[in-house]
């Protein structure tokens, strides 16, 4: 049966759902103050409803295509492709979306699902500021009270977000505690819910949390996948590539991706790669690879592999982006990964760095830091592919926010390593004669 | 099926010895017409050095002591026990560390002492290893507060194998089914808290919660009940004691430690607000 973009089939399908005590394999879980099981129980019920409720179904349809912009585009980056001279690389162009990134998709959903329950307040943490964005976007649409809580560290490199918050509304509070990043921003958030659980709903931006989190943002973020196969099948024939890389660091827009496809025969399904941020090289201690480097343990609610040390202490996370730069990696792909269904590799900083700069100049595509991972490693792979191969990248977000830090970066780099730095440009340019 | 032999991990105590020793504290109290008190320190602060001394004033008066272990990321605790982590853990006081920080106050004392963790560090020592440093530092229960009983029902039956009792906690927001499912895995006490929300005093904070709550819990709890979270002075403590079988002082006796007050005394008047009217 050919799939229509149109088909309200599309959206929230029934993909494996974890286990009565919210596990994917061992994965998973409510590791939570006694306060919040009560809540959560409440929202799991709700969700249920919602997902079988065809008003439900049809409004969030609705914003998705007239207020995000949904489908987005599946673009065929033919000079990139020609770059690595091997696999035709397509790009899932969630850049496109609203708000600039994947993370409206599951905060509209979590809005309206907010509403139904007759919550007044919202609350959410955020890295990059892409989800604090989407979360105040979404209750200034829906007539909710908003409070953000955002690291000082990441205030400092996403100040232009900050301010759009504020713009739309929200109340963003700064976090001071521990490593002052995204981590600190859930605890702080967490806290408040505790605190006002009786009339505040929690968006969650990523697929980590106590369960129903990692599931429900998983089915809101689906969406991505599911337009691929029916874009995919129109400009190829078929509904799965080869491969499909994204980048992980809770790996809420990589699951959207790979959910869809993680689940279909062996014989049908794709190489499911997730790129985690290697930062400065997993060897260094300086990264958020908590796959390559981190070992099981518990943070915000949920059993994952997670950077912390021998003794239980959770251990800083580093990444050149602050939406990756989290220490744990949502149940989900913890279970993909211990079961095979999909690989993780590490991408450093530095690579990042490259593949931004890449892709900026080959196709006009300035990607997030975050994306920059996921591309980094799809040019790699599309030569060990060669040409016959098709891989989908999901380019989770625009890179705008990052235009300053980057600036920064370069400079920073080309004051250490003028050498280096030359790399970049003359990387584009050797294209510019080949192409 | 042969079972390896593995040295010095066989529990030497009695299973039950951890609870019956916490519930004789609580016995004695009640006997004096007192609610337990059961004052709360973050190991290894203000220092690793100071702590012994804070310890050994509450201890003076405490029926037991509650000894957190500092954690990085401690979800249910407000600002004051989360910047006393914070310090615990930089002065290099971690898992082990608060573990042996216990073993050298059981060289001066008898009362029960139980543990404040999050399960995580539990989880990285390894739930039976950590089971067997708690028992040989003299660890009388576990106090587990982002641990539901039902997400790990395993570490209450390792923790009764080592001698250890365990106490879960209830909220105002939990349901008549939660709070039978979590008094009757507690070992130890039931541990109540007072309001939603984490540790630490609020302003305006009030208790009239903790009745319908108490209630609820009278009807399922086989264990003595303590109620925590915002009792800050000998007034709330008072309200709270003419209810519950046990009161619990966290952040008011961390923000004396970082005043530079006589934690001696602050005890000394809240535990003479444990008394029953």
């Amino acid at each position: 049966m050919t799939l229509k973009l149109s088909d309200l089939t599309l959206l929230l399908p029934e993909y494996p759902q974890p286990d009565p005590r919210g596990r994917f394999g061992r994965f998973g879980g409510r590791y939570v103050p006694e306060t919040l099981i009560p809540a959560l129980d409440e929202l799991e019920d709700a969700y249920r409803n919602a997902k079988k409720d065809p008003s439900f179904l049809n409004e969030l349809d609705r914003l998705l295509r007239e207020f995000v912009g949904r489908p987005s585009p599946l673009y065929l980056a033919q000079r990139l492709t020609d770059y690595a001279g091997g696999a035709k690389i397509y790009l899932k162009r969630e850049d496109f979306n609203y708000t600039g990134a994947h993370k409206i998709n599951n905060c509209l959903a979590q809005g309206l699902l907010a509403v139904r329950m007759g919550k007044k307040r919202v609350v959410a943490e955020t890295g990059a500021g892409q989800h604090g964005v989407a979360s105040a976007t979404a209750a200034a649409l829906l007539g909710l009270d908003c409070v953000v809580y955002m690291g000082a560290e990441d205030i400092r490199r996403q100040e232009l977000n900050v301010f759009r918050m504020k713009l739309l509304g929200a109340e963003v509070r700064e976090v001071t505690s521990g490593t002052k990043t995204l981590k600190d921003a859930t605890n702080e958030a967490i806290r408040d819910w505790v605190t006002n659980v009786r009339d505040t709903f929690y968006i969650l931006g990523s697929v980590v949390g106590p369960h129903p989190y990692p599931a429900m943002v998983r089915d809101f973020q689906s969406i991505i996948g599911e337009e691929t196969k029916v874009q995919l099948e129109a400009l190829e024939g078929r509904q799965a590539p080869d491969a499909i890389v994204a980048c992980v660091g809770g790996g809420s827009n990589a699951i959207g991706i790979f959910a869809p496809y993680a689940y279909l025969p062996a014989d049908q399904r794709p190489r499911l790669i997730g790129t985690e941020a290697a930062g400065e090289g997993v060897d260094t201690g300086k990264h958020a690879a908590s796959v390559a480097g981190g070992r099981v343990g518990v943070l915000h609610g949920s059993l994952m592999y997670l950077l912390n040390d021998d003794e239980g202490q959770i251990v800083p996370p580093h990444s050149i982006s602050a939406g990756l730069d989290y220490p744990g990696i949502g149940p989900e792909h913890c279970f993909y990964s211990e079961t095979g269904l999909a690989e993780y590799v590490p991408v450093t900083d530095a690579q990042a760095l490259e593949a931004l700069s890449l892709l900026t100049r080959l196709e006009g595509i300035l990607p997030a830091l975050e994306s920059a991972h996921a591309i980094y490693h799809a040019v790699e792979l599309a030569r060990e592919l060669g040409p016959d191969g098709i891989i989908v990248v999901n380019l989770s977000g625009r890179g705008d926010k990052d235009v300053s830090e980057v600036m920064r970066l370069l400079d920073l780099e080309k004051k250490l390593d003028t050498q280096k730095h030359d790399q970049h440009v003359a990387v584009a340019e050797k294209v510019e004669v080949i192409a | 099926m042969s079972v390896p032999t593995l040295p010095n991990t066989a529990p030497t105590t009695d299973k039950a010895r951890g609870a019956a020793r916490i519930h004789a504290a609580f016995a004695a109290a009640q006997a004096q017409g007192r609610a337990a008190f059961i004052p709360f320190m973050t190991a290894g602060y203000p220092s690793a050095a100071e702590f012994p001394a804070v310890a050994d004033a509450l201890l003076e008066r405490a029926d037991l002591l509650e000894v957190g272990i500092p954690y990085s990321d401690p979800l249910g605790d407000g600002p004051t026990i989360q910047r006393a982590s914070e310090k615990a853990l930089d002065g290099g006081t971690s898992t082990r560390r608060t573990l042996q920080l216990v073993a050298d106050l059981r060289v001066r004392h008898d009362k029960p002492i139980v543990i404040m963790t999050y399960v995580n560090p539990i989880y990285a020592v390894g739930p039976r290893e950590f089971m067997r440093l708690a028992q040989e530092a003299g660890v009388d229960g576990l106090i587990l507060p982002d641990l539901p009983p039902d997400q790990d029902i395993e570490i209450a039956a390792l923790a009764e194998e080592y001698g250890l009792a365990v106490t879960f906690l209830i909220a105002p927001t939990s349901t008549p089914a939660r709070v039978r499912l979590v008094a009757e895995a507690c070992t130890g006490f039931l541990y109540a808290v007072s309001v939603t929300g984490v540790t630490g005093t609020r302003e305006g904070a009030a208790l009239g919660e903790v009745p319908a709550m108490l209630a609820l819990a009278r009807q399922f709890a086989h264990v003595p009940i303590a109620v925590g979270f915002g009792v800050k002075d000998a007034a709330t403590a008072s309200q709270v004691a003419q209810q519950a079988d046990g009161v619990v002082v966290g952040s008011a006796f961390i923000n004396a430690v970082r005043d530079g007050q006589d934690v001696g005394a602050l005890a000394a008047e809240i535990a003479e607000g444990c008394k029953k009217l």
